[in-house]
């Protein structure tokens, strides 16, 4: 890897923004994703998540790579390596192909973001098989990219794309609730899962809402 | 919330030193959470490992012995571990015959022994999964995540411990331990929810005239609330649809296993064996062997799982073979 010039390290720099601002948010919100997993999971996510955005702050404080790759790779397996439950290989499967996605490209144009996006979902897709309406994460990840792409054809610049996302996936997050779930502990419940807004895209939704803070 | 601990992110860690301090034959790594055989690797033996969220005691550390489990890895309370845990494990206990992981069937176990199964063909090991999925309160269907994997894992764990004992090839082992989680079910009923220590307050709240039929081993809801009941019906509602789904016939010989969740005190256990023995003897189905005691908890919930295993005389011979660990121990 060549020495990285101002760009680069204002897209890294970014994205570092982005993941520490995602694990405030997690803080911030530990009770409320915990309360939420209690109601149709096992009460643990809040605190899992948790957990491993915080030793991913330490792991960045430590040393932040200077590549996109580099740092959402690090991202990625401290999350594996932290998280457990189903929650670290699935959050932690989005760095990694988000970062690979990205390579060591420098400041981050929205289609280099949205198509970071798209790989993380597909990593997600590949890791857990869900499905849209099976009341998971993918239901707010999804809308969410695909307001990106729509983004990315009218030519809309990153922040306007970023609120959209959010907009989406927080509409995304808000669909789980009357929904039966039909993966993850959620669907051992059956019929009583419907009512309950879906923990992991409520995290989902807080990990949109730190790219919007992050001027990515 | 009222609980024997210290510091609640310090309960796991801690009660891995206490498991080190009492059990001399066995090893703790503490940096993967692991507990070991001290005697592993044992050469040309068929290392078997399992692992799951903390909170299920003695499942699985209270498992890993002589006839058993060579290594079990701890993941924080009811959260399964992650797959640096894993591969730490296999490569500890791999003697050169391969190394059988039993995974229960949870997405987060699943999903973290694949990564870890991935990881450790890379490296070169030998590795079969073998997953459980005996609970028959979660239908099984493409719109869930398919059976919890609960009280069959014990009996697996046992079995498939004393094939290896024996010197059988990973595929052998992993044949036999797959044959007992088909030939296995299970039901389970809470009369409390449990507290996670970290949470602080019960996962769910149940009334003093309520239970919660169908539950898994993590304090999750169960598939339905239904009136507090006497120890009789309890049996019935947790031993018919066992013996229905297999289904168990007359003439079958069986290991029933009464297992309580954590906070039911064993006099209750007995009370609910006398029960259950009685449908089978109903039924014509016949006890070969029995197990009762709390062997695969959730925590400190009361309550009580059924489990149901069918048995030939290869099986009834590798239960009977001798067992060494901190839970089960019998012939050694």
């Amino acid at each position: 890897m060549g020495r990285l010039n101002m760009d680069e390290m204002a897209g890294t720099a970014a994205l570092d923004r982005w993941v520490r601002s995602f694990a405030l948010l997690v803080a911030e919100n530990k009770e409320l994703l915990t309360d939420l997993d209690a109601a149709i999971g096992d009460g643990d996510h809040g605190t899992n998540m948790d957990r491993g955005m915080r030793a991913v702050v330490d792991a960045l404080d430590d040393t932040t790579p200077a590549a996109a790759s580099a740092l959402f790779n690090k991202v990625g397996i401290t999350l594996v390596s932290t998280v457990g439950g189903a929650s670290g290989p699935l959050f932690g499967t989005f760095f990694l192909r988000a970062g690979a996605s990205l390579g060591d490209t420098s400041d981050i144009s929205l289609a280099q973001l949205t198509s970071a996006f798209r790989a993380g979902l597909e990593g997600i897709v590949a890791r857990g098989r869900a499905e849209a309406g099976d009341k998971t994460m993918y239901d707010a990840l999804a809308p969410a990219v695909n307001a990106l792409d729509s983004a990315v054809s009218e030519g809309l610049d990153k922040a306007e794309a970023l609120k959209l996302a959010l907009v989406a996936a927080e509409s995304g997050r808000d669909a789980t609730t009357p929904m039966l779930a039909r993966k993850g502990r959620a669907s051992y419940l059956g019929e009583r899962s419907i009512g309950h807004q879906d923990p992991g895209a409520t995290t989902v939704a807080l990990l949109v809402a730190a790219a919007t803070r992050a001027s990515l | 919330m009222k609980k024997l601990i210290n510091d609640p992110q310090d309960v796991v860690a801690e009660a891995l030193q206490g498991i080190e301090a009492a059990h001399p034959d066995l090893r703790v790594d503490h940096q993967h959470k692991i507990i070991y055989r001290g005697d592993a690797p044992r050469n040309n033996k068929v290392g078997i490992i399992s692992g799951g969220g903390s909170g299920h005691e003695p499942l699985h550390g209270g498992f890993v012995g002589v006839g058993m489990l060579d290594a079990a890895c701890a993941g924080e309370i009811f959260t399964s571990p992650v797959p640096d845990q894993m591969l730490a494990a296999t490569k500890l206990v791999d003697g050169g015959a391969g190394v059988l992981h039993v995974v229960k069937n949870y997405t987060g176990d699943v999903m973290n022994f694949d990564m870890a199964a991935e990881l450790a063909a890379a490296t070169g090991a030998q590795v079969l999964s073998v997953v459980t999925d005996d609970d028959v309160a979660v239908q099984d269907s493409t719109w869930t995540a398919g059976r919890r994997g609960v009280g069959v894992t014990v009996l697996l764990e046992k079995i498939a411990g004393a094939a290896a004992e024996q010197g059988r090839s990973l595929e052998q082992v992993a044949d036999i331990a797959r044959r007992v989680n088909a030939n296995g079910r299970s039901m389970g009923l809470a009369l409390s929810s449990c507290t996670i220590p970290a949470a602080g307050k019960p996962t769910f709240d149940l009334g003093d005239n309520e239970m919660e039929l169908g539950v898994g081993i993590h304090g999750e809801p169960g598939r339905q609330r239904v009136p507090l009941a006497s120890a009789r019906e309890i049996a019935e509602m947790l031993v018919e649809p066992v013996l229905a789904d297999l289904p168990f016939t007359r003439g079958d010989n069986v290991i029933a296993f009464v297992n309580g969740l954590g906070g039911t005190p064993l006099i209750e256990l007995y009370v609910m064996y006398h029960e259950v023995n009685r449908i089978l003897t109903t039924h014509g189905v016949n006890v070969a062997r029995s197990l009762v005691g709390s062997y695969i908890t959730s925590l400190e919930m009361a309550g009580t799982s059924v489990t149901l295993l069918k048995i030939e005389d290869e099986l009834v011979s590798l239960w009977d073979a001798p067992v060494k660990t901190p839970a089960l121990r019998w012939g050694a």
